[in-house]
This record gives C-alpha cells, structure tokens and sequence, in this order.
C-alpha cells in the first residue's frame, strides 16, 4: 500500500496460489523509569530500564474482503522479571461482508467514553505490569461477529479462554508490600482459564448522540485479591464468575463533549454498580496561537469499599489537554484526581510527547501517588512516584 | 421628508439614488449566488473519488514537515459529502483515519479512530476552526463546498494569471466558523475557483489559497493538483498536493461508517 514497506514473503495462498504480500509496520522503545523516592519494600530499586518492541504484519487477500493481523509484542525489564514478558497482541482473521463483518483470533476490542476510567470495557484483560494507566491490554482469543444497519452496530463475542491480568513481580515497583502471585491465581469456574465468556453489544450514532448498551457474562477481569495464610509471601487474585451491564453514552454540546460510562455487575463478593460521568471542553486557538486546549472533568463513584482496584469510589479528575499542532505533533495531558472523602488520597500525572523525525517520538510520562489511609491503594503506592522517559521508533 | 430635501425634486432625485444603490446591492447578492449555484452545479455527479495526497507544512523558520494520506469521498445530493481519511505518515500517527459528515445547514459530524488504542472518538465538530492535522488548512477547509454554507455578493469582474474571473464575497452562515468572510477568485470559463482570501473573525486578512495545475477528470470535473495555503500572519503555509485521483470507484455509503473507520488502513 502507499509509503509502506511492502514485503514479499512469499505466503502462497491456498486459494488462489497468489503471492500475498505482507506489510511490515510497528513500534519499538526504550524506556527509562526513574522512581523519586526509596522504594517503600525491600528488593526494588529506583531506576528502571526496559526495551520493547511490537512488530505488526499485515496481508489481505480476495481484494481485501479477508485479511491477516499478526502483532507479537515482547518487553525485556531489567529489574523485575514479572515485567519482561510477551504476548499477542494480535492474531486475527477479519472477513469483511455486506452488512457485517467476523473477526477470529487473538484481538483486541475497545468499549466505551470517558477519559479517566474504562468501567464498561472488559473484553479485554489489562496488561498492568506496562503502565499504570490501565490502557494497556493483553490479546484476547475470540469469536466477533458484528452486524450493522441504520439500527446501529450489534456485535457478539465468544471468549473461549481467560488471559490473566500482569503484575508486578517482588523486584518490581508499583505493587502492595507482598506481590501479587498472578500464575497462583484461582476461578470459581471449574473450567479456570478454559471459561467461555460471552458477550454482546449494541453501539450507535443517533445525531449528536453515541450510545452503547452491553452485555458480558463470563470470567471477571479485575481480581479480587486474597491473603490465603498468616505466613504467606504473595497475594492471590480469585477472578470470580460475573454478568456485568454496561451503558456508555456521549452527547455532542456545542464545544462539548459529555461523556458517561456506567457498570452494574454481579457475582463478586459484592454486587456493585460504578459510574463515571463528565465533560471535555476543547478550545481552539487560544492565546493568540494555533494550540488547542481542552479542559476535561469527570466524576467518579463506586459502590465498593474495599476493593484494591476500585480506587474512584467518590473522586473528582481534572484534566488538560493541550495540543501544540505544531510540525512536531507537541502533545501535554494533564490530570489530578482527588478523593473527595480522603483528602490525602489524590493521585497526579502528565503525558507528554513530540515527533523527532518522521520515525522517533520523545514521551515523558510522570505519575505522582499519595494517601495517609492505610487501607487505600495508592498508600501502598505512596512511595511510587515516578518519571519514565521512552524513546520510540516507528517502522 | 421636507426636512431633509430642499424641494420635492430633490427629494425624487435623492429617494432614486437610494433605491438605484439598493436595487444594485440586491443585484450583487443575486449575481454572487448564481455563481456559486453554477460553481456547485458543474461539480455534480461525480458520485466518489479516492485521491493520495501529501501535505508538506512549513514554519515561518522554513522548517518542513510532511503528511501523507488517503481521502475517499461520497457525494451526497442534496447535503455535504463524507469523507474517510486515512493517514499514512508520520509513522506515529500511521493508521490513524478521520471520518466526517459535512452537512450544508446543520453541524458536521466527526470522529477518528486510534489504532493503538481500537478506539473510535467522536469530535466536537464546532472547532471547525482548529487547524486539520497541524496544517494551515482548517477542518472548515477541508469540507465540501456547500452553496447554503454562506450568503454571496459579486464584488466586481477581474482577471487571474490571464483569465477572466468573477470575484465574490462569501459570508460563512455558521457562527463557529472562524471566518468572518471570504473572497473567492472563479474563472468563466468552467466555474473553478482559483484563489481565495481568509478573513478571520476581527475582519484581518488571515490566509491566502492558490489552487493551480487543474486536471480534467473522466471529462467532466476539474480538480486542481496543488492547493497552497499561505497564513498571513503567522507566515506558515501548507502545500496540499494530489499524487492520484480517481472518480466513480464504487464506494457507498457503507465505506463511510464507524465500521469502515474501524478496518480503515
């Protein structure tokens, strides 16, 4: 295809004995975590360098009726070995037909609208030893089937295998005191990791409005985590079986965009219901320049008192987004996320960015942690304050 | 009346002269619509189109950088077009595709997808002003020409680069538009518009557009090869250049939906 590096590999299809030709993109990185201060338990450090690389090939066929995603992604970690991991991100067949499309593999699904939290996206697992936003995810095998019309997009999915979530390992930053053993983890299901999931979900464009209704049943994807014995040196997730209701909805207002996620799922120790609710306002053009500026607000709630993961139980995030369309792609996102019943608990961050040529970015990213209540998350984080530095190469 | 006129007279005299302008100003208005009307009816039926171009932006240190992409669109009768862009460079923001629904009296519709992330975003479409990948180009540039988009007056006759040309006012109908007006260069001979000059909301000339080496395609529908956006006041400009454009490839409305936008590469 245009500008890209067309690869010959020399596939012959059984179908038609065509040469397919494969297209060879992706990402690769270095990057440099440095911590602020001395790590709170023993065996971790406070500097943090890791490489990693995630090659995507692509090939179509039947004039791109069908195609062929191949993306593994592999990170090395020089301290914490939990961290050097791999996975597929991506392998998957997409068939496209007249009004619905099938995708079956390993891929990856996003849900959802709000910018601070990702409550109604579950299909797929959060590969949390990479980041702490969350955004990263682990390959997911499915079966996707989507149909659509004027009536909006139906999508089903079966999930015939569980991908547990990542984390940090005893060397690592970024965990509560004991780590979380992920391999020691325990189901409900008898079927452990071989559960089929379930899913279904319903999205449209209605004028100003998108709406998104949905439906999951099957393995949860947030843990809860257990102490099984007084003597034990890790913590255990237990992934329960649940039904979780989704809605997502956002509403164009002028300037801006009003966004809603909101959860309701059962079979956890606790039946909950969690929302997230706000705005994002952009600006464009101001102080005289050609920078766009937005200011985001969200609300979050959760039922939940006492769960590891569910840190917006009653939080506030204020957010900027500012945007310097300069020849460079300059990019600064901002927040601050206060607990509004915990005034110690509040978390920060900032990610930054710009191009250096046409291949290498420059991202800063900086997350500041701290709470006084010692049953809160972020107090077993509160010494995780940190810096990262990566250098990315576009190929 | 006697208060303002000497005589009776005079006061014909004068209340001709008044209506005389009126009646020309009415004229202009009419002149500048029927030759967007004529500029819109040529520039039917061509149904869809996908092009390959190239931006390359310049900073006012002359500092370059280029984008390349992808346009497919679909003309809509009697409302603006859609339009599917896929970028192809930079590396970083390869595989990122832009979809929007123009639309002649209501607001535009606009979303993008990330691939990184899988996600489709809506845009608020107000900020039609922003600048449309950090060029000198704005979103509002980038939608098709809709003749209810603005009102028109016919400003005078004149020549461009040798051929005769009607130069009009448009005054964009959108509030949110960060145009106050514009002059639009357009020649006799087939209603193509060869120049146009930006006037930003305080009435500064903002930027200048030059289209030049029109191609006819498949006989009927001339597209200019090179669009060159010059700011006025920040002294950056934007070359939009196509390398390729074909017509009537048999896109529809199903190549134009967040489903598309999703398998879009």
């Amino acid at each position: 295809m245009f500008l890209r590096k067309i690869i010959s590999a020399g596939l012959i299809l059984a179908s038609g004995q065509v040469w397919a030709e494969w297209e060879l993109g992706g990402l690769s990185g270095l990057e440099n975590r440095y911590f602020l201060q001395d790590a709170a338990y023993s065996g971790q450090e406070r500097m943090q360098v890791s490489l990693f690389i995630e090659p995507e090939l692509y090939t179509e066929w039947n004039d791109g009726i069908d195609s062929l995603v191949v993306k593994p992604f592999v990170r090395l970690d020089q301290q914490d070995s939990e961290r050097t991991h791999g996975d597929i991100r991506e392998l998957v067949w997409l068939h496209v037909g007249d009004n619905w499309e099938s995708r079956v593999g390993v891929s990856k699904v996003f849900w959802g609208q709000t910018e601070s939290l990702h409550l109604v996206d579950i299909i797929n697992q959060t590969d949390a030893v990479e980041s702490l936003d969350g955004e990263d995810k682990l390959g997911q095998p499915m079966v996707n089937l989507r149909v659509f019309g004027d009536w909006g997009t139906v999508s089903g999915f079966l999930l015939p295998y569980f991908r547990e979530r990542t984390f940090a390992g005893t060397d690592g930053r970024l965990r509560p005191p004991l780590p979380i053993d992920a391999d020691a983890a325990l189901y409900e299901s008898d079927d452990e990791q071989q559960h089929l999931d379930y899913a279904l979900r319903w999205q449209n464009s209605i004028g100003d409005w998108e709406v998104g209704v949905s439906y999951f049943d099957g393995t949860t994807r947030e843990p809860e985590l257990l102490f099984l014995a007084q003597n034990s040196e890790s913590v255990t997730p237990y992934y329960a079986q649940v039904e979780q209701f989704g809605l997502d909805v956002l509403k164009v207002q002028g300037a801006w965009l009003l966004k809603l996620e909101t959860i309701h799922r059962r079979g956890q120790s606790e039946d909950f219901t969690a929302l997230v609710a706000g705005f994002e306002r952009t600006s464009v053009g101001v102080f005289d320049t050609s920078h766009d500026l937005g200011v985001l607000m969200e609300y979050q709630f959760d039922e939940r008192t006492d769960n590891f993961f569910a840190n917006g139980q009653n939080d506030l995030m204020l957010g900027l987004r500012w945007v310097f369309n300069d020849l460079d792609g300059t990019e600064v996102l901002a927040g601050y996320v206060q607990d509004l019943d915990e005034l110690a608990t509040y978390s920060g961050f900032v990610e930054a960015s710009s191009r250096m040529s046409d291949q290498w970015r420059w991202k800063l990213d900086a997350y500041f942690l701290s709470s006084d209540d010692e049953t809160d998350t972020y107090f077993y984080l509160r010494r995780d304050d940190h810096i990262q530095l990566t250098l990315e190469y576009f190929f | 009346m006697g208060k303002y006129c000497a005589s009776w007279s005079a006061c014909l005299i004068l209340l001709a002269l008044m209506t005389g302008n009126l009646v020309r100003a009415d004229d202009a208005q009419t002149e500048g619509l029927r030759i967007a009307q004529e500029r819109k009816a040529r520039d039917r039926g061509w149904d869809n189109s996908v092009a390959e171009m190239t931006m390359i932006l310049r900073n006012a240190q002359g500092q370059e950088a280029t984008r390349d992409m992808r346009v497919n669109t679909l003309e809509v009768r009697d409302d603006g077009d859609k339009a599917l862009t896929i970028f192809d460079s930079p590396k970083d923001v390869s595989g990122t595709a832009f979809l929007s629904f123009s639309h002649a009296s209501e607001p535009d519709e606009q979303w993008i997808y990330l691939p990184a992330l899988k996600r489709v975003k809506r845009i608020a479409s107000r900020n039609k002003s922003g600048p449309f990948m950090g060029s000198e180009f704005a979103f509002e540039d980038m939608t098709s020409f809709e003749v209810e988009k603005f009102s028109y007056r016919f400003i005078r006759d004149d020549q461009f680069n040798g051929d005769d040309v009607y130069v009009i006012e448009q005054v964009p109908q959108d509030e949110f538009s960060g145009y106050s007006r514009q002059l639009v260069w357009i020649d006799k001979a087939h209603y193509r518009v060869r120049k146009a000059e930006f006037f930003d909301r305080k009435g500064a000339a903002l930027k200048i557009l030059e289209f030049e080496d029109y191609e006819l395609y498949i006989g009927k529908y001339w597209r200019p090869k090179t669009s060159y956006m010059f700011n006025l006041q920040t002294n950056k400009s934007t070359k939009l250049v196509t390398h390729s454009l074909e017509f009537k490839v048999g896109l529809d409305e199903s190549d134009f939906d967040k489903n598309s936008l999703r398998r879009a590469r």
